[in-house]
């Protein structure tokens, strides 16, 4: 047999996964775990009742809420909102009558989509993994094919386990060097944005490699893979390496004992060969990047913590001289003005992006033994039940709350804007979630991302404010 | 789904880049089970005025593109989340032509399961057609997707790429379920070699 030639993490499991190809190259791609919440789940499973369909393997698919509930202690008493509460009824009848399993409201395991998946052990390496979400990008970090889909290709999924693809091309950033201190993987992803734009990954699927990619832990790998999409890729990527070994081991539904040996000899043979070609590279060095906070409306609009506000009249072009101008009205700015003088009004720690074990311990080594500045409502929702337990089992709650910030239950709170969680027109958040479009977090609200280290640092300042001036207090 | 042929129509410009699902149906109203009713939220953060009235700065509530079938913008088009209520909303408008420089990959792929044609034209096309829509009422653009071109009040002919397959899928109102279950046997033989080899994926 010839060499094969050499091929990219992506290639190879793209591979491992094609059913068949079409005549004009068009594949039909198995998919091995299929996700699903209460938003765009119902019109799915309508189609396949309308059509006498079953769903081919409820054992890789899996059910829960995340984007309807209240993160706080009325989630006990039933969901307020009577259409929030229909649309989680309608996905628990679905599960029913399908035989989805289901993670229900009030279970341990309950919490964001693309946190359970990867902690509960049923994200893995070597895997094709959708979910009606555009952040599913964010199991990518396992070393897994991992995209968002629309409801019609939900119904595909439920439907035939597969979807119609046409292959991504590759491209590759890498991030060499040593992280700063106050800098996570909230400040590489925002970074890379900035560099690429909200479209420069458009067509491709992104892996991320170099040594500070390496050196972060899991989560710190979910946040830049789970961004990946506000740069245009549908996929962001991490090859499996002792990290993710070592996390698996440690998940309740990972494969166990020989299944487990078997599994590691797959995935030790993922990672991209040496000589694989990208259709694109950019790389960057990690000790260049500051912590990042994002001044405008999509996430490539996002600068240093030390930058100023831009000037849009500084800009040539016509249409980018009115989007900025767009972003800077919208946003309450003056041009010029220092981004540290920005008064917030709410602190957001959660999301799907940072809201794992890793995030809410950094942003409680910020917060120990100091003050939320008096104007600021700080709000921190763990990614998960399980999240919770952990956090409450090392005392982080307790340094939270006497910090002045809510302990909350989990859920996708206020990322969106469509549960109870948001913001009212004109207030400004530290947030630590994905997306800073307008409205996104509430009609007017006024969003800017940032790491979950930045996040607290702003809610003890009651401003945008620089991690590096608030040094931890001893350990936690 | 319903089938695309051939579209005559008026057309609404919106001059802006990376439009987001987010601004084209606000997360808040995607509660609703069902695919139909969301043309009225489209839009909604610019539509509507606090107090629920009409902002008549906002294109789609001018005269005549509140009848607009055919929408023009610039790049990156329904960025941002991918709900499929993007579509089903503009859609429900009546809009089931989208033109622009590039699409966002999700929102590219759901306007094809929903017979919401995506156009790429090159930026500059898209000003000029932007330019016609100001003519007014009588100033009706074709996209006639059977020979591929965009025609212009003006009669000129603008040739646009799309997918063979896709093209295919639209023209005749295919539901790809249906095509993929003429694959049943090879799914069969994908699950039953991967079983073996990786037990692990099944329950």
């Amino acid at each position: 047999m010839s060499a094969q030639k050499p091929r990219t993490l992506f290639d190879k499991i793209w591979d491992a996964h094609v059913v068949e190809t079409l005549p004009d190259g068009t594949a039909l791609l198995y998919i091995d775990l299929h996700l699903t919440h209460e938003v765009t789940t119902p019109q799915a499973f309508d189609g396949l009742r309308a059509a006498g369909r079953k769903v081919r393997r409820p054992d890789a698919t899996l059910a829960v809420v995340d984007h309807n509930i209240a993160t706080d202690d009325s989630r006990r008493t039933g969901i307020v909102d009577p259409e929030s509460r229909l649309q989680v009824e309608t996905l628990e009848k679905n599960v029913v009558e399908f035989g989805v399993p289901y993670i229900p409201l009030l279970d341990d395991r309950q919490g964001i989509v693309h946190v359970i998946g990867p902690e509960l052990g049923r994200s893995l390496p070597g895997m094709t993994i959708v979910c009606g979400d555009s952040h599913t990008s964010t199991h990518g970090a396992m070393g897994a094919l991992a995209f968002g889909i629309g409801t019609s290709e939900v119904e595909h999924v439920l439907a035939t386990q597969t979807l119609l693809q046409k292959p991504a091309k590759n491209m590759r950033v890498s991030v060499d060097g040593n992280l700063a201190f106050g800098c996570s993987g909230k400040d590489i992803v925002l970074a890379i944005i900035g560099k690429i734009g909200t479209a420069g990954g458009t067509g491709y699927v992104i892996e991320f490699a170099g040594d500070a990619i390496r050196a972060l832990d899991m989560a710190g790998r979910m946040t830049v893979c789970n961004m990946t999409i506000e740069g245009g890729a549908r996929a962001g990527m991490v090859a499996p390496d002792q990290t993710t070994f070592d996390y698996i081991a440690k998940t309740p539904d990972g494969p166990k004992g020989d299944a487990f040996k078997r599994a590691l000899e797959w995935w030790k043979t993922l990672p991209t060969d040496a000589s694989a070609h990208f259709d694109k590279e950019l790389s960057l060095a990690a000790h260049e990047i500051a912590p990042q906070v994002t001044w405008g409306t999509n996430p490539e609009a996002v600068l240093p913590i030390t930058g100023i506000v831009p000037t849009p009249g500084d800009e040539a072009d016509e249409a980018k001289r009115a989007q900025l101008q767009r972003m800077v009205d919208y946003m309450g700015l003056t041009p010029g003005q220092r981004l540290t003088e920005l008064k917030v009004d709410v602190v957001f720690i959660g999301s799907c992006t940072n809201s794992r074990i890793e995030d809410i311990r950094a942003a409680a080594a910020i917060a120990k033994g100091r003050r939320v500045a008096d104007h600021v409502r700080a709000l921190v929702v763990p990614g998960s039940g399980l999240v919770k337990k952990q956090a409450e089992a090392e005392g982080l709650d307790r340094i939270l709350r006497e910090a002045g910030f809510e302990w909350r239950e989990a859920g996708c709170s206020m990322c969106l804007g469509m549960n109870p969680d948001k913001l009212t027109p004109g207030q400004r958040s530290a947030s630590t979630s994905n997306r800073n479009f307008e409205g996104r977090q509430g009609p007017g609200g006024r969003t800017h991302l940032l790491s979950p280290a930045m996040a607290a640092t702003a809610a003890l300042a009651g401003h945008l404010a620089d991690v590096r001036d608030y040094q931890p207090k001893g350990p936690l | 789904m319903q089938a695309f042929t051939k579209l005559t129509g008026i057309a609404a410009p919106l001059p802006k880049a990376n439009v987001d699902t987010d601004q084209i149906i606000p997360a808040r109203f995607l509660k609703s089970i069902s695919r139909l009713g969301f043309g009225k939220n489209l839009f909604a953060n610019f539509r509507y005025e606090e107090d629920g009235s009409e902002n008549l700065d906002f294109v789609l509530n001018q005269e005549p593109y509140r009848r607009a079938e055919v929408l023009i913008a610039f790049e990156n088009f329904g960025c941002g989340s991918s709900r499929e209520h993007a579509p089903w909303a503009l859609l429900d408008f009546g809009i089931r032509c989208v033109i622009a420089p590039d699409f966002a990959d999700i929102f590219h792929n759901n306007c094809f399961k929903n017979g919401v044609l995506p156009v790429r034209l090159p930026r500059e096309i898209c000003e000029k057609l932007m330019e016609d829509t100001k003519m007014g009422g009588n100033a009706r653009i074709s996209v006639d997707l059977e020979r591929q071109v965009v025609v212009r009040p003006n009669g000129e002919e603008i040739p646009f790429q799309i997918d063979p397959l896709r093209r295919h899928l639209m023209l005749n109102g295919l539901d790809d379920i249906d095509q993929t279950m003429q694959h049943a046997p090879a799914i069969d033989g994908f699950e039953a070699r991967q079983r073996a080899a990786q037990p692990w994926l099944y329950a």
